[in-house]
């Protein structure tokens, strides 16, 4: 790959397999990151909190570690946070006014594994405001710009990791998933975003916004990292009760050269030609690419992912009007004094919330309400039934499926300031989220959207069945070495800066 | 004429449950403490933290379901329950809507002459306990008016069962005899420290009139601030009252919840039904739905004792106890195992009772020390009565040496051998006693002889004193009565 012999521009597996060979050191790894990181971000905005303290602590650590004689399996490779998880003793926003200045008094056990395999926190990345978004404009705290086109969005919820990992300023983000959130973006920065099976990854320290759904991932450069990642992360925890108890099979020793043997679903119901000529066209160029690999493609139908939508839009609010309940003012966080206490809720929340987590917590509290639970709540849980069962069906007669990652290449702020345009982009990552499945967006092709200057990455869904994260990823492995599509433009904020 | 109303009432308790640690988190489940001590990220709330089941609480729920004749359903879930207190830290309550752990069953009880009584339960429930709120300056302790809030959430996440009952309890008397066989049993399956002045027992009661002989309920009330069951019979009464002196001049009885009020002995208006929550109950996403229950249910089933109210029913119909000592021999379980045992080795119920209940439960408050874990062993107290009954000893030997055998242990029967405790019945040896009795008594004797009968009781004291105990009281009285005859 391009600047290989860069410290930031290697990759997580290169920098492990480096400090655990004792050719660099971790700090001398942070150091250079953090450097990076204090010439670019004022640009792109990935970081919430940037963690120079802790990270060179922490960097000390494992390079004592590794003296000792440990080996790490992600030593001293630069993590970026996503900021709706706790570090502790660290600032953990959500990218909302309501928890600002709230400090952390625990790490979300997904961190600390990441930290316990060798990783150093780089710092907390922006979101959309408790993870609701598409585009990371809707964070309260900060603008985060796509380093491919700084004049477009990064995706989101999870943009500032996607941010932070293609300018750099990363090699492993952290991101949630709950209807997209990690695919997405993702596609839009040109990375591996990689949403795990629901109960995968432990939940415990993630903020929730909508509890069935959340779910922890990776967002790297590689598919080999996110393997890497996925290894160190993945497995049973005792303080989630909804993590699976179920042996993980490592995913970094199933990476795959080809897709013979592999049967890979095209979903009949999916229309790429909405998306556009070029777009659609370079989605069929995909597409031929996995055959070239050596994979039959099979049509299979998916008849109810057209409801996920709607489902989505009424399950994940209704859990999340639940979720954001403590957020009240009374125990930590924003408070706005007034002179009881139930004004003192209303004060609080209204300055507290933005308007999109408004919305939701009203839709979510609406469809829970007496008399519309049935109609709404029950039917969707219905529908999510229904969805899942055609997951099922596909997987009867493929291994995997193949579908665009989103509904569009990156686009410009403020370009969606309707709610149901920007909830459109994750129309083909949200009936995965609903069926719980293992997914990614692999980087397939450039497009040079109208009215755009700049190509823009443009990312393939490939999704699996339940727990077969290894399949997953040795076959996306083997699409990004055959293609390369990832290394044909570097972002803005690296060439511009090295040139 | 006076029409005449009966009282129709339901009873809805919460119980916390007695376990090493919280419902959802590894904290202490413990009364007390230093405010906001015995906490942490997830019965705080805090952001991210998320909610493990107490295996414990969940077969302790089991078990009291079993225990009252309840199904037990093969699935089971949490919901939650949303609203906004300052003292629920994530404004939602985890707990049972729709599928609740235990389902029907009957509460067994008994009123004090011995009659027995059922009242159905509706469901029992699991949930989390909140955490206590004191609200300074409004004066009467209330959130509204105050000037501030302090919270504890010390006992925030104690896992609490909630016992609904039927409507099914027509008196203060039998509220207050459910309530009690409801704490003995869950004190005796060991599921609940039950105790109403630490707030482990709580009750609100649902109190309704009806003409007697109607079929529909009348308009109900629900009651609240009850601390005692001095105070839940107190404020029953005085609830049935008000609203037979509204009914009787005309008024109408207004669906609300009532606070009662100890010190002035009468209920008073905290809310209408029209401010009623909408709770938005839904499963809980963080919690999966808890199936099968089948091997908890079998695990716990073996586990379970004989209930209070079947030992009452035992000991009054087969050993003829009467029901106010019965019920005294039920209210510890350990002591009626005890109990049990003396009977099955004497087939003395009466006997072991008189003993039980007489000298040792006097030791027992003397030293503290529970009857059933003292020295004197139910086979102890079975040998000390069959040396009664033989008439080895009388009641004045068996009272010494059961406080010996309490303080030391032992046998009776080698205790009567090695301090030569036996009772003499050889009539020469008690002749003697007689004999001397009368010959260094003149005045008593005299007295005696002129028609003051009564004096004969010192005489026979002092004969006994004489023998050390041991002569036979029976035929010492008789031999005296023919030499002063």
């Amino acid at each position: 790959m391009a600047l290989e012999n860069d410290p930031i521009e290697r990759s997580a597996a290169d920098i492990a397999r480096d400090v655990n060979a004792g050719t660099i050191s971790a700090s001398e790894v942070v150091e250079g990151t953090l450097a990076h990181v204090d010439a670019v971000d004022a640009r792109v905005g990935a970081y919430l909190t940037i963690l120079h303290d802790a990270a060179r602590e922490r960097a000390a650590n494992v390079d004592a570690r590794v003296r000792s004689g440990e080996r790490l399996p992600l030593a001293g490779v630069p993590l970026a946070v996503k900021d709706n998880m706790c570090l502790t003793a660290t600032r953990t926003t959500c990218g909302s006014r309501i928890l600002e200045h709230w400090i952390a008094p625990y790490t979300a056990t997904a961190v600390a594994r990441m930290l316990e395999a060798g990783c150093v926190p780089i710092g907390k990345t922006n979101l959309d405001e408790f993870a609701m978004g598409s585009s990371c404009e809707n964070s309260a705290l900060g603008i985060t710009r796509n380093p491919y086109d700084l004049s477009r969005v990064p995706g989101g919820s999870s943009g500032g990791s996607a941010a932070a990992v293609a300018a750099r300023e990363a090699a492993i983000g952290l991101g949630s998933d709950t209807g997209g959130s990690i695919r997405e973006p993702g596609a839009f920065c040109n990375l591996i975003g990689f949403k795990p099976t629901y109960g995968r990854i432990s939940r415990y320290g993630l903020i929730a916004f909508a509890s069935s759904l959340d779910q922890i991932g990776p967002l790297t450069r590689t598919v080999e990292d996110a393997a890497l990642a996925y290894d160190a992360m993945a497995g049973h925890d005792p303080m989630d009760a909804t993590s699976i108890d179920r042996p993980v099979e490592p995913a970094a020793a199933s990476l795959r050269r080809d897709l013979h043997g592999l049967r890979i679903g095209l979903v009949r119901e999916f229309d790429t030609e909405k998306l556009g000529p070029d777009v659609d066209k370079a989605y069929d160029r995909a597409y031929a690419e996995l055959k070239a690999l050596g994979a039959d493609l099979v049509e299979v139908s998916l008849p109810t992912a057209d409801y996920g939508l709607a489902t989505y839009y009424l399950i994940a609010p209704a859990e999340c009007s639940s979720n954001l309940s403590r957020f009240d003012g009374v125990r930590y966080g924003l408070r706005v004094d007034a002179d009881d206490v139930q004004a003192m809720y209303e004060r609080t929340r209204a300055a507290g919330f933005g308007s999109e987590v408004k919305r939701r917590i009203l839709i979510g509290t609406h469809a829970l309400s007496s008399g519309y639970y049935d109609a709404y709540y029950v039917r969707a849980q219905k529908a999510r039934t229904l969805i899942a069962r055609d997951f099922e069906t596909a997987f009867a007669s493929c291994d995997l499926i193949a579908c665009p990652a989103a509904s569009s290449p990156a686009f410009a702020f403020n370009a969606k300031s309707d709610p149901y345009s920007m909830y459109m982009m994750d129309y083909y990552t949200i009936p995965m989220s609903l069926a719980g499945l293992p997914a990614l967006s692999v980087p397939c092709g450039w497009v040079t959207p109208a009215g755009g200057v700049e190509p823009m990455p443009l990312g393939l869904q490939l999704c699996a069945p339940l727990f077969a994260e290894p399949l997953l990823l040795g076959a996306a492995h083997a699409y990004e070495r055959a293609t390369m599509h990832a290394v044909k433009h570097l972002p803005l904020v690296v060439s511009g800066a090295r040139a | 004429m006076t029409v005449s109303y009966e009282a129709v009432i339901g009873i809805e308790c919460h119980v916390e449950l007695k376990t090493a640690t919280k419902m959802f988190c590894g904290c202490p489940n413990e009364f007390g403490g230093e405010p906001n001590t015995k906490v942490c990220p997830v019965c705080l709330g805090m952001p991210g933290a998320l909610p493990v089941p107490n295996r414990v609480a969940i077969e302790h729920m089991i078990r009291a379901g079993l225990a009252f004749g309840a199904e037990i359903p093969a699935f089971s879930k949490f919901d939650r329950k949303n609203y906004f207190y300052p003292d629920m830290p994530k404004d939602y309550q985890i707990s049972q809507y729709d599928m609740p752990l235990t389902l029907g069953g009957t509460v067994k009880y008994w009123l004090e002459d011995g009659t027995m009584k059922t009242c159905r339960l509706t469901r029992i429930h699991l949930e989390e306990d909140t955490g206590k709120s004191s609200h300074a300056g409004s004066g009467d302790g209330r959130i509204a008016g105050s000037a501030y809030s302090l919270v504890d959430f010390n006992r925030a996440g104690v896992p609490l069962m909630e016992c609904v009952s039927e409507p099914e309890i027509h008196s203060a008397v039998e509220a207050v005899a459910y309530l009690e066989a409801l704490r003995l049993t869950l004190l005796q399956l060991g599921v609940s420290d039950v105790k109403m002045e630490e707030g482990s027992l709580r009750c609100d009661a649902n109190v309704s009139i009806r003409l007697h002989g109607a079929a529909e309920l009348g308009t109900k009330t629900e009651i609240k601030n009850m601390n005692s069951f001095r105070s839940v019979h107190r404020a029953i009464e005085s609830e049935i009252a008000r609203q037979t002196a509204l009914l009787e001049s005309g008024g109408r009885i207004v669906q609300e919840t009532r606070g009662w009020d100890e010190v002035r002995g009468e209920t008073h208006s905290m809310r209408s039904k029209e401010q009623a929550h909408d709770y938005r109950y839904f499963p809980d996403p963080d919690l999966v739905p808890m199936e099968p229950l089948a091997g908890a249910v079998e695990r716990v089933t073996a586990s379970i004792p004989e209930l209070p109210w079947r030992r009452f029913e035992r000991f009054t119909a087969e050993y003829g106890i009467n029901p106010k000592q019965a019920t005294q021999l039920v209210a510890t379980g350990a002591l009626a195992t005890y109990f049990d045992r003396v009977v099955e080795l004497t087939k003395r119920p009466q006997q072991v009772t008189n003993f039980v209940l007489g000298d040792l439960s006097r030791l027992a408050n003397e030293s503290g020390v529970p009857i059933a874990q003292s020295k004197v062993l139910p086979e102890a107290l079975a040998e000390l009565i069959a040396l009664l009954e033989a008439k080895t000893i009388n009641s004045k030997i068996a009272k010494d040496l059961l406080e010996r055998m309490w303080a030391e242990g032992g046998s009776p029967a080698s205790l009567v051998d090695s301090l030569g405790l036996a009772q003499t019945s050889d009539v020469g040896v008690i002749e003697k006693f007689v004999d001397d009795a009368i010959a260094a008594n003149p005045k008593v004797v005299a007295d005696y002889r002129a028609g003051k009968s009564n004096v004969a009781g010192f005489l026979v004291g002092q004969i006994m004193k004489a023998s050390s105990g041991k002569a036979d009281p029976a035929l010492v009285k008789d031999l005296l009565l023919k030499k002063l005859a």
